[in-house]
């Protein structure tokens, strides 16, 4: 092994460099030379072993420092510290952060501006949507039925087992913690009506939107978005293709005519997995169950469930389909919109879910 | 150290790697030189990357033996391997450059990583200079790596690659998607650097130009093996048909016929 980059003084004024003066072998050589404090005129390098360029950098720095002459160095040598201080510019590491309060207000600021364009893009895409689906009642010929049907596939069928798992366990929960909560007031038949109204009115639905924008929302996003990266969109757009009318209106449209459906077999499945527990833990028979379930759960709430579904499926098609087509430039924006695809679309479910509630209780379907 | 030049610093001996059913070397030789820019062809498909990350140790290895630096690099334990891996840079195709880092943090990290008691002033600087050594612009030091052209890209990974100040260099087609004069500007870049620091290359490229330009040696992959190594001159004196293609073609022609002309405007210049 080659020995350790090391220097000396000289009496005339000159150091004296020995060793290996590589990056692996420099040790604490430059912390000592920065701490050197005496005069140096010339850098005598006709003892070192090898040299390479953070060696001659650190030679460099030196001499520039010290105003010394470097003496000594072989003629690669000399040719790679003659390289090395040709490379000699400032350059950043960083980019210039400002101040942290001017950073905040700034942040603060774009995402005021970012939101309200979301906003506004949003909306432009829900009138294109709207547009593109005009058109193909117009020219039904244009209608893509086979892609169409494949979204069914893909956004509803394939979602049976884990909606219908996660309705079954939200149904027990809800009939265990009612039955435990109203057994102090002597009333766990209410049980039943809880379980039958909660569900069809307000969790089936909702939960199944969750569960929708989770799975085929970020999917949608996904898959637009790295397509627009490929240049397919572009592609399609030259031969003549509407990217709205081959791509959103299917996706928009599974999503759209799946929601009411899958809410309201998750419904059925979460009144369901009520049922059993009542009959388990409060030996309510299930003929009895859902005798009382049809006594106590008023048609309008099934009506309430069925008429938000199809608006949580547009909410959450048109913003996974309007964020995938936003993806500009790198791969990094595809991750980035996906997840701003499910974060918008659960977001404004609620948002909506909150103004259905407002809206129908004021209708009188309570 | 023996550093004379020419004796071997990569050995390839009966190198065997498949995917799945797909072989795709059988039996393959290689030796790199010290000191030499060696390019490698072959056809789409023929495993020149392969070829490479087997050599980095990124890829399996179903039989053969592997000498770097004299040292076997198959079947090596952690901290033998990083010592093996610190004497080279590898330039990945697109520059995999890390995209939540600046380009003169990029150029730190093998720095940080391998020698952690440097202090940041120092390590600043060096990834100053090597910013400004590879050839790009002072100011594309606190840039992230989106912000830069695929050419700039190149350029800072091939900083980083040399951040550690490497013996050899792995290159997977520098020149791949860059414009003419770029590419031409690169090949320069590299031959400069080789000799200023003394480098080995194992090179791949499509790029014709480049093999004339700046390679030593070329080796030709083609039916799972290295069917020959040379200079272009010995090379054409093969009658193996993908080499006459590949350097007899238009395209062949065409950079033999740049190459020729060059040489006699400068024999003409001279005298």
């Amino acid at each position: 092994m080659s020995a350790m980059a090391d220097f000396s003084e000289d009496k005339n004024g000159a150091l004296r460099f020995s060793g290996s003066l590589t990056l692996a072998r420099l040790g604490d050589l430059p912390e000592r030379l920065r701490e050197f404090q005496g005069q140096a005129s010339t850098l005598d390098l006709s003892g070192i072993e090898h040299i390479d360029t953070v060696g001659a950098w650190v030679v460099h720095r030196f001499a520039g420092q010290h105003d010394a002459r470097v003496v000594g160095l072989d003629e690669d040598g000399a040719h790679l510290l003659d390289q090395v201080s040709k490379a000699d510019e400032p350059v950043a590491v960083r980019p210039d952060y400002s101040s942290s309060f001017t950073r905040v207000l700034g942040e603060i600021g774009d995402a005021v501006t970012e939101s309200g364009r979301t906003l506004y893009g949003l909306l432009g895409f829900l009138g294109a949507t709207v547009i593109a689906f005009a058109t193909i009642i117009r020219h039904p010929s244009r209608f893509r039925f086979n892609a169409t049907v494949h979204r069914f596939e893909v956004v509803g069928v394939s979602a049976l087992g884990i909606i219908g798992l996660m309705s079954f366990l939200i149904g027990i929960v809800i009939a265990q913690q009612g039955a435990v909560q109203l057994r102090q007031f002597g009333a766990e038949a209410f049980t039943i009506n809880l379980v039958g109204r909660i569900t069809l009115r307000e969790l089936g639905v909702l939960m199944t939107a969750i569960m929708v924008a989770g799975r085929s929302g970020s999917a949608f996003a996904a898959q637009l978005g790295t397509m627009k990266l490929t240049e397919e969109i572009d592609a399609m757009r030259t031969i003549g293709v509407s990217p709205m009318e081959a791509l959103v209106v299917p996706r928009t449209l599974a999503a759209v005519i799946l929601m009411p459906l899958l809410g309201f077999y998750s419904s059925v499945v979460a009144i369901i997995g009520g049922g059993l527990l009542c009959w388990a833990s409060l030996h309510i028979p299930p003929v009895t169950f859902i005798e009382r379930i049809r006594e106590v759960v008023p048609i309008t709430d099934l009506y309430v469930g069925l008429i938000k579904a199809p608006v949580f499926g547009a909410i959450i098609g048109i913003a996974g389909c309007f964020q995938g087509m936003q993806v500009k430039a790198d791969a990094e924006q595809v991750g980035l919109r996906t997840t701003a695809a499910v974060v918008q679309g659960i977001f404004l479910v609620i948002v909506l879910d909150a103004f259905f509630a407002v809206f129908f209780t004021w209708v009188g379907w309570i | 150290m023996v550093r004379a030049k020419g004796d071997p610093i990569i050995s390839v001996q009966g190198l065997k790697t498949s995917f799945g059913d797909q072989v795709v070397h059988d039996g393959l030789e290689l030796e790199v030189r010290r000191g030499e820019i060696l390019g490698v062809v072959g056809g789409s498909g023929t495993g020149k990357s392969v070829l490479m990350r087997a050599i980095i140790g990124l890829q399996p290895v179903d039989a053969g033996d592997i000498t770097v630096f004299g040292e076997p690099t198959l079947g090596r334990d952690g901290t033998e391997a990083t010592e093996i891996r610190k004497r080279w840079g590898v330039l990945f195709q697109g520059g995999a450059l890390f995209s939540t880092l600046t380009v003169a943090e990029n150029v730190q990290v093998p720095l940080r990583e391998f020698y952690p008691k440097l202090d940041q002033a120092l390590l600043d600087e060096i990834a100053a200079y090597k910013v400004v050594m590879t050839g790009l612009p002072a100011e594309a030091g606190p840039k992230f790596p989106a912000e830069l052209s695929g050419g700039m890209k190149k350029r800072a990974g091939l900083a980083r690659a040399l951040a550690l100040d490497p013996e050899l260099l792995f290159l997977d087609e520098p020149t791949a998607g860059l414009d003419p004069i770029s590419a031409a500007a690169f090949d320069e870049l590299i031959q400069s650097l080789q000799k200023t620091l003394g480098l080995t290359v194992f090179l791949i490229t499509h790029d014709l130009d480049t093999l004339y330009a700046i390679c030593d040696r070329v080796a030709v992959l083609a039916d799972k093996k290295v069917i020959g190594v040379g200079t272009i001159p010995e090379l054409l004196a093969m009658a193996h048909p993908w080499i006459q293609e590949y350097f007899n073609g238009p395209r062949g022609r065409a950079a033999t016929a740049t190459l020729e002309h060059e040489r006699e405007k400068e024999k003409s210049g001279a005298s």
